[in-house]
């Protein structure tokens, strides 16, 4: 079973509308830690603030359960947006302590003459191909992008694709069984279509 | 730097049906909207903006059966207008797949809410629509659909709406609304200068070469209703977009990305 965890912030419902489209049926979206205990595998959407995001997590008592499940069960876990930032350690947009499962920081852009949010269609390149999550996407695609923040990776090693607005930034991380895509797959029309089924297809 | 502008068919919900106005008045009925969006998705269109006129001007609110099931229908981003007036409205659409709200009449007497929105939802999520009209050489912002003034020039609500922390602009033509006599650019031209937050163009499109004048004007995207559902001179209701090759012929789009097309 996929989770979809509710943390009241999300586009749940676009997140349902693609598993559907892929043909995933097995799809829970929920608050409760006893579904995230019993996920096969875990998709953390998100629209909203960095500190909302954690808070609202820890008040479900869901902060940890999700920790759990990526560092003992070891799932495959997907974040997205704002779920993405979620994964890292911290954001310049909040005080929180991110869920710190991949090793990234956020921060805001800022660039001379660049407008913020980085917002629309934009070319994304994948820099490691190998993961199971990219396999057969081609190298250089469009994925739809909404968003103020991006990740600052400490390590190359956790970079899976890169885009450019004015500095080239990591489109999407990962580590081990955990990924997070900045851009909306789900909202990305075809291009994003392939992630999901990637996603869908891993062995737990 | 903009390698992609994003194009963004508008479509306008009236008691569920699918309509298009002139300057925000006559609205004619052009059918069924989840089937336009259908459509719409099958082109592989870059956003929709929908909006529903009613809304706001009976009280009425949004409707969230008829919003759910375009939404089922759109692997695109979303946005919608109409209706909102709380952060619990904002959370119900959010949910329901749209990425971001459009917000004009509640602007009015409350513009706490767009700040509480943007530090609930981030700004990026919430989009101030700028309707404004023309009148003896003055510009004059409206809200509840064009039907109340408010004292403001379009230049004021800018800035307001950017301090107040929106993440983007709707800059709307009543003016020019369903007229198809191109995009009022010298207003495009001075408002998008003059702020950090996108700009979306909307009002007037009657061909690609207006979308690209407004474009060239400074809109970091544009918007447009009548061009994307009608076919024509006589109006006949058709759902099209243009291709690929069309936007690159018109200087829109950068021929050498044709090659990461489907």
């Amino acid at each position: 079973m996929i989770a979809v965890v509710d943390y009241n912030m999300g586009n749940i419902g676009s997140i349902v509308n693609i598993l559907r489209y892929v043909g995933c049926t097995d799809v829970k979206v929920t608050t409760s830690k006893e579904n995230i205990d019993k996920a096969d595998k875990l998709i953390l959407p998100g629209v909203g603030a960095f500190d909302e995001g954690i808070k609202t997590l820890k008040r479900q008592g869901l902060f940890e359960a999700i920790r759990e499940s990526a560092e003992t069960r070891k799932i495959p876990i997907m974040g997205i947006c704002l779920g993405m930032q979620l994964l890292g350690i911290s954001s310049e947009e909040g005080k929180e302590e991110g869920l710190g499962l991949i090793p990234f920081s956020c921060k805001k852009f800022s660039v001379d003459g660049l407008k913020v949010p980085h917002m629309g269609w934009d070319y994304v390149e994948v820099k490691n191909g190998d993961t199971r999550l990219t396999r057969d996407v081609p190298r250089v695609q469009r994925y739809y992008f909404v968003h103020s923040y991006h990740a600052v990776c400490a390590n190359e090693g956790n970079v899976l694709m890169t885009c450019d607005y004015g500095e080239t930034f990591p489109a999407a991380v990962y580590s081990e069984n955990v990924y997070g895509f900045q851009f909306h797959p789900e909202k990305s029309h075809q291009f994003g279509k392939r992630l999901f089924m990637n996603f869908v297809g891993m062995e737990s | 730097l903009n390698k992609r502008p994003r194009i963004i068919p508008t479509l306008l919900i009236e008691n569920s049906d699918l309509v298009k106005t002139t300057k925000f008045k006559k609205p004619g009925y052009l059918g069924d909207p989840i089937n336009a969006l259908k459509i719409f998705n099958e082109k592989g269109v870059d956003e929709i903006c929908v909006m529903d006129i009613q809304a706001s001007k009976n009280g009425a609110g949004p409707n969230y059966d008829l919003l759910k099931e375009m939404a089922s229908e759109a692997f695109m981003p979303l946005s919608y207008g109409g209706g909102i007036t709380s952060i619990s409205d904002m959370t119900d659409i959010f949910r329901l797949g749209y990425e971001k709200v459009i917000i004009n009449t509640a602007w009015t007497g409350n513009n706490s809410l767009v700040r509480e929105a943007s530090e609930r939802f981030g700004s990026q999520s919430i989009i101030v629509s700028i309707d404004y009209k023309r009148r003896f050489g003055r510009y004059q912002c409206y809200t509840h659909d064009g039907t109340n003034k408010i004292k403001c020039t379009p230049i004021e609500m800018a800035k307001m709406a950017e301090k107040c922390g929106a993440g983007e602009l709707l800059l709307y033509s009543i003016d020019r609304d369903g007229t198809r006599s191109g995009y009022d650019v010298e207003t495009i031209n001075q408002i998008s200068h003059m702020i950090s937050i996108p700009l979306i163009a909307c009002g007037g499109a009657g061909s690609i070469a207006d979308i690209k004048a407004a474009l060239a004007a400074g809109a970091d995207a544009v918007a447009a209703g009548s061009i994307f559902v009608y076919f024509g001179d006589i109006n006949a209701v058709l759902i099209n977009y243009p291709d690929f090759t069309q936007f690159v012929n018109h200087g829109i789009y950068d021929k050498e990305l044709a090659e990461y097309e489907l």
